[in-house]
């Protein structure tokens, strides 16, 4: 940034007018984006991970009408029994809840890193971290009470289309895998955030990267949510 | 930020950082690059394999049906993944990109080198299905379910596994390879490099990347699912089928589904080796017929329109699987659209040649000779898109020949032509140019020594895939003739790459040094203060560009060629020009 600034860059290649004019703005030298790329990189990156999730919840849609057995229904399969009454959904309701609640946390652990107030910052990240962890103890707790109770097996399904185990155990385990990692990465930022680690660098860019990431995981498990749970 | 990376991480000096684990762009294109040219030579043997059971059925023993299927499918898989897509993007994209943009390296260097083992690792373990029990899989590239994952298929225990699992590392190694070329080509470019000033070899690079990047996920979700479906016994590609005579457990998937998933990624990849290879080759041909490319602009959106194009046309690959006809016509018809951008580009290459001054030397020879190859490959495309047509060549020969030569051999030319062309740089020296050209012509026309007969043997029917063509009636006598034809000129090609081989071990150590700038481009990457190039690749200071890729023969200069970082005046490319004459014409609206 500094060097910009000593010297311009020439011709002035923002001249021309009309469409030419909005590629000459967009294709200038060095920087496309004006982000740093480490951002732009996991823009890209999370760009090509919908690629994988848009295929899963595609092959989900696909088999659950291929399949010849009725599939189960959601609100039942994922009853939770409280006080002798049948409560539907309730468990991910829960779930959702809190990981929504982790996307807050998150946005708030970047505006306290802008501040430079890193004990804040750091205590909303471990935070997170642990509401995504809560998370995946609970998504655990589903995975036992549908193997162990219900018997639903990634082969087989008592409760109908053997597709429903599948394509369940399969996505979320998938996503379960996006949180877990999401869970690691930012107790490492957090960690080197309370160090002082960029404190040195003066760079706080990390943390809205890592929270980049975690945003999504939070977005794709809506989708999840609504494709696997609602319909 | 600070983007001059090589002075984050300073000069590595043992054996080990600078040449084994290091993360030096240049040195990880090294290694990209003999690691696929070491795999692809597994593959050519491969195929060579095949021919002489197809020339001469019967006379080798040692080639069973199941071996021969064994060939097709590794032959196929190694060409179109581990080799073409990993030399082009690993191999030429990590050493021009940083290069030819004026970067220190990429963005990510760990990353960079953490994708190479990646991807080593991918190969061992296909690799490794060689020795596994019932040996790789012989299921075809395109491992359609339900037999690539059924016993009856050669290698359906092992076999197919390893062949899945590698292919998921391989993806995960073209992801932090690909994430880096991109951000490198978006976000660390030098002073002055416009993304319209960027050589075309970038910007095919560049876009096949992206490609890569949208387009491997959805073979990551096929690979993932079969590998359920062979491992855990799930049914997401898998109906009720019997098999052998016995029932078996799966029921209510989707075969079409795999198809669907695969395709998504296989046509894409088509392209994903195309671009790179339309890139380079014009960058060859504009350097070695001293001419400016004509219509860079449309160049550059043409490699954009093909790449975006290519993500609709995936289905034409399906058409013999049965879809709804308003499906195959919207297929048919985004196909030959694909057509448009692809022949501008074609015209584009010839409107180069016209009236330049051409420089036969081996790079220009591969580039001319993949023009040919590409233009017929091209041609048979424009058969097969069509429903109709495609429908009774679907299953015969005429398929093969049509991708042999539009994304077999041609961007196999390119990859030649690269390298002869950008050897120098990398070493120092240039490659023997007798042997090269020996190496050229015996490719060039070994290539339609075996691929012209196959169009006519397409027609005639005979069915590909197929082990022996003992008592099909339909088939004539004269076919086995034409095969064993086919079978010599393919044996007198692959025999040929040992004299490519040897040019290029031998040129290493004794070829003639080449000086800074052997072939007088204007590119980024030969003006480097050193040659090979040093770490960090600009000495103290990066360059600064002020001019695009392509000031040949300018009239005026001193020299025929302006590099991008020289400052004199005159030159540059139409799109310079206009913004000049539009900055003035702006003050006179304001005085």
């Amino acid at each position: 940034m500094a060097q910009r600034k000593s010297s311009p860059p020439e011709p002035p290649l923002t001249s021309a007018a009309g469409w030419q004019g909005v590629v000459v703005d967009w294709s200038g030298d060095r920087e496309a984006f004006k982000v740093p790329w480490g951002k732009a990189m996991m823009w890209v990156f999370l760009l090509s991970d919908t690629f994988i999730f848009g295929g899963f919840l595609t092959g989900y849609m696909t088999v659950r009408i291929s399949t010849t057995v009725p599939w189960p229904n959601p609100s039942e399969v994922f009853a939770l029994t409280i006080g002798g009454t049948a409560v539907p959904l309730i468990l991910i309701a829960i779930m959702t809840f809190i990981l929504i609640s982790s996307s807050g946390t998150m946005a708030m652990a970047v505006n306290f890193a802008y501040r430079r107030e890193r004990v804040k910052c750091a205590a909303l990240m471990l935070a997170t971290a642990a509401l995504g962890a809560c998370f995946v103890g609970l998504q655990a707790f589903e995975w036992t009470h549908l193997i162990v109770e219900e018997g639903v097996r990634p082969w087989s399904n008592p409760l109908g289309a053997p597709q429903f185990g599948s394509t369940f155990f399969m996505i979320t385990g998938f996503h379960g895998l996006h949180v877990s990692a999401g869970v690691i990465y930012l107790a490492t930022v957090a960690l080197k955030v309370l160090g002082g680690r960029y404190e040195k660098s003066g760079n706080y860019q990390i943390v809205e990267i890592a929270g980049l990431y975690w945003h999504f995981v939070d977005l794709v498990w809506v989708f999840i949510f609504a494709f696997f749970y609602l319909w | 930020m600070a983007y001059s990376s090589a002075e984050q991480h300073h000069e590595p000096h043992s054996f080990w950082t600078r040449y084994v684990w290091s993360q030096d762009h240049k040195v990880i294109a090294v290694q990209y690059t003999i690691t696929a040219i070491a795999v692809g030579m597994v593959a050519l043997v491969l195929s060579n394999l095949m021919r002489l059971q197809l020339g001469f059925p019967g006379r080798f023993a040692f080639i069973d049906a199941n071996h021969y299927y064994q060939y097709v499918t590794l032959h196929g898989m190694i060409m179109v993944v581990y080799l073409l897509t990993a030399l082009f993007l690993g191999g030429f994209g990590n050493y021009l990109i940083p290069l030819m943009v004026g970067a220190r390296d990429m963005v990510f260097p760990l990353l960079n080198m953490l994708s190479y083992w990646v991807y080593l690792l991918a190969v061992l373990v296909l690799m490794a299905s060689f020795f596994v029990p019932g040996g790789p899989t012989g299921a075809g590239w395109t491992l359609y379910p339900p037999q690539s994952i059924l016993p009856g298929t050669p290698g359906s225990d092992w076999g197919i596994i390893l062949m899945l699992v590698s292919l998921l590392i391989f993806i995960v190694a073209a992801t932090m390879g690909g994430l880096n070329y991109v951000i490198t080509v978006l976000q660390a470019r030098t002073r002055g490099m416009t993304l319209m000033r960027m050589p075309l070899t970038v910007w095919g690079i560049f876009v096949a990347t992206i490609m890569a990047l949208l387009a491997f996920p959805s073979l990551f979700v096929s690979g993932v699912m079969l590998l359920f479906d062979k491992v855990l016994g799930t049914s997401f590609f898998m109906p009720a089928i019997v098999s052998m005579g016995q029932a078996l457990s799966y029921k209510g998937g989707s075969p079409i589904l795999f198809q669907h998933l695969f395709w998504f990624f296989g046509h894409p990849e088509v392209y994903i080796v195309a671009l790179p290879a339309f890139g380079i080759v014009s960058d060859l041909i504009s350097t070695h017929s001293r001419k400016k490319i004509f219509g860079y602009h449309m160049m550059v959106w043409a490699i954009v329109m093909i790449g975006a194009l290519s993500f609709v046309v995936w289905a034409h690959h399906m058409f013999v699987s049965g879809m709804n006809p308003y499906f195959g016509f919207f297929f048919a018809t985004t196909t030959l659209i694909i057509a448009v951008p692809t022949a501008i580009k074609v015209y584009n290459w010839v409107l180069t040649l016209w009236h330049s001054d051409i420089h036969l030397s081996v790079p220009m020879l591969f580039a001319i000779g993949f023009i040919s190859t590409f233009l017929i490959g091209g041609l048979t495309g424009l058969f097969l898109g069509n429903v109709s047509v495609d429908i009774p060549l679907s299953n015969t020969y005429f398929v093969v020949a049509h991708f042999h030569m539009v994304m077999g051999v041609s961007p196999i030319l390119v990859i030649f032509g690269g390298l002869y062309h950008w050897f120098p740089k990398v070493t120092g020296r240039l490659m023997n140019e007798t042997l090269g050209k020996l190496h050229f012509w015996v490719t060039f026309l070994g290539t339609y020594a075996i691929y012209f007969p196959m169009h006519y043997l397409g027609i005639l029917g005979m069915p590909r895939r197929y082990y022996a063509y003992d008592n099909y009636a339909f088939i004539p006598a004269s076919a086995q003739q034409l095969n064993a034809f086919i079978t010599v000129a393919a044996l007198i090609v692959g025999v040929t790459q040992l004299v490519f081989l040897y040019n290029l071990v031998h040129s290493t150590f004794r070829g003639r040094p080449a000086g800074s700038n052997p072939w007088r481009a204007t590119t980024l990457e030969w003006q480097t203060p050193e040659t090979p190039p040093g770490h960090g690749n600009w000495g103290a200071e990066q360059p600064e560009v002020h001019r695009w890729a392509y000031d040949y023969s300018v009239p005026g200069m001193a020299q025929d060629f302006v590099p991008q970082n020289s400052a004199v005046a005159g030159g540059g490319d139409d799109h310079d020009q206009t913004v000049v004459k539009a900055a003035p014409r702006r003050g006179r609206k304001k005085t």
